[in-house]
């Protein structure tokens, strides 16, 4: 069976989870709409690490008690460990642009899209010890030299309080590692396919790149046989249609 | 107990009125927002509580509001949300971004009473460059190193629309673990509740219903809509009505096709006689 590619960026992002250089993740919260994260920490936790993870926006059930904002206050109490987040746009120094293109706020009479808005990043960027970016879609026109509006920033000057920031960016087409102590993306792997010219050209902003880049890993076959199997299961209720696509299962009626 | 019609609760939101919605997964009065469309609302403010979703599109398309606050405005799995899209590039409403736990905080400043709350982040966010009223400040509690927070204001909604699973004779409203409608509840000037059913007796006198429950202190009307939440979810007693989102993603893409929709799901009067 040959392998998918959500499968390879689900095995990816579970490794950048378990990365011993990063801080420890014991609970991770996951976003709305966010099948590939979700995939990867449930890889992660039925490989057997221990972790908590906050799945919101389940369609049933709910790891909260106190409503909605209970997120942003474990996060501001420093309890959630690792969050994902993604970007219309995302630039070079690892701003995030979650608001709209053109003139703010995004998609005026004057130009430019409209995406949803900046929902809890310009918090959850600044408060959580480490975030993982995620966004499928690798083009010159999600990833670009300066986001147009900035949702939540990269980096912040001295002296305001922050957490962490981003721990790496996954795509489509290949890994970066961010350094938050030069603001700059370098190259960390390449997934089946590319190259650093491929990427270079698909890629707005600039990066830096070792003299040898790896290849992104395959999933091993212990990695397929939980992400086809107890993955799957644990994710067909929120995710139906992601699983029928990548796994070729259904929910029994 | 002798309820008010879901219709006579939308009738008495006046024009300009700052209105507050949960977001789908929230609780939000989706009967109250069909009644407001029938009543023919006009200059609207809205406030998603910290984000909003149909109620807010459909509102917006109906041509009912002028402004949103929010933290994001979508459809979830069914998309952008087109009316609101189309309204913001033909500049017939103003949006005010916010980010999720901002809202969280202003309306709990207004909970307890005081003039602000201060939040951590945000700070280098052009959210920040485009929101006058949000002010950052030195940290005056800390111990002289440069530590900048910001402040927000708190915020009161002129009225909140929330739809629970029950009412009691009390006129307290249980919607379980949904806190976040609780702390709208206790922060804006009116709650209007829509419930599918009115129950006997006083919930807060139970252990296990009062935890869910909002006090009938905060609520000003309650009228009963079954399935008053829907196409969104209420709770575990009906799912969210994903293929009816799909079709009114795909009719609200134009002007035309949003007319449809409202002409067959909320001006007709077989709508009309299920709330």
């Amino acid at each position: 069976m040959t392998i998918k590619l959500e499968e390879r960026l689900a095995a990816t992002l579970a490794r950048l989870i378990l990365d011993p250089a990063a801080p420890p993740a014991r609970h991770i919260a996951v976003g709305a709409a966010s099948p590939m994260p979700a995939a990867a920490c449930w890889l992660v936790k039925k490989q057997g690490h221990p972790i908590r993870l906050s799945l919101l926006h389940k369609r049933s059930g709910n790891p909260f008690s106190e409503g909605s904002r209970e997120l942003f206050d474990l996060t501001g109490q420093g309890r959630i460990d690792l969050f994902f987040l993604g970007g219309g746009q995302i630039d070079g120094q690892a701003n995030l642009n979650l608001v709209g293109t053109g003139e703010w706020p995004g998609g005026s009479a004057q130009g430019g899209v409209r995406f949803p808005g900046s929902f809890g990043s310009a918090f959850m960027y600044f408060m959580t010890p480490r975030t993982i970016l995620f966004r499928e879609e690798h083009s010159p026109r999600v990833l670009v030299p300066q986001v147009d509006n900035i949702s939540a920033p990269g980096v912040s000057a001295p002296g305001v309080f922050r957490r962490g920031t981003a721990q790496a960016l996954v795509t489509g087409r290949c890994v970066f590692a961010f350094h938050p102590d030069r603001a700059r993306f370098s190259l960390a792997s390449l997934h089946p396919g590319e190259t650093v010219e491929s990427i270079r050209a698909a890629t707005g902003f600039d990066f830096d790149v070792a003299e040898e880049v790896p290849q992104t890993p395959d999933p091993t076959e212990a990695e397929l046989a939980l992400l086809r199997g107890p993955v799957c299961d644990e994710m067909l209720e929120t995710y139906p249609e992601f699983c029928a696509r990548v796994f070729d299962r259904k929910l029994a009626a | 107990m002798n309820a008010p019609t879901v219709d006579a609760l939308a009738a008495t939101v006046p024009d300009g009125a700052l209105v507050a919605l949960p977001p789908d997964n929230s609780l939000p009065s989706l009967a109250l927002a069909r009644a407001l469309v029938r009543r023919g609302a006009k200059r609207l403010r809205l406030l998603g509580v910290p984000v909003s979703g149909f109620a807010t599109d459909l509102l917006i398309g109906a041509g009912c509001v002028a402004e949103v606050e929010t933290s994001a405005v979508s459809l979830g799995e069914a998309g952008f949300a087109p009316r609101f899209t189309a309204a913001l590039k033909a500049g017939t409403i103003k949006v005010r971004d916010a980010t999720c736990p901002a809202i969280h905080s202003m309306l709990q400043a207004t909970e307890k009473g005081i003039p602000f709350m201060p939040l951590r982040g945000i700070i280098g966010s052009d959210i920040l460059r485009n929101r006058p009223d949000w002010r950052v400040v030195p940290n005056p509690m800390g111990d002289g190193v440069p530590d900048p927070i910001v402040l927000l204001p708190a915020l009161s909604p002129d009225v909140a629309l929330i739809h629970g699973a029950m009412a009691d004779e009390a006129g307290n409203v249980w919607l379980g673990r949904r806190r976040e409608c609780a702390t709208l509840a206790h922060a804006s000037k009116r709650v209007l509740a829509t419930v599918e059913r009115l129950v006997a007796g006083d919930m807060l006198e139970d252990e296990r219903l009062a935890p869910g429950c909002i006090s009938g202190t905060y609520i000003e009307a309650v009228a009963v809509a079954e399935r008053g939440a829907w196409p969104v979810a209420l709770l575990d007693e009906y799912p969210f009505d994903a293929a009816h989102l799909s079709e009114y993603a795909r009719l609200a893409k134009t002007e035309a096709g949003f007319a449809e929709y409202l002409d067959r799901y909320v001006l007709a009067p077989r709508a009309q006689a299920a709330e």
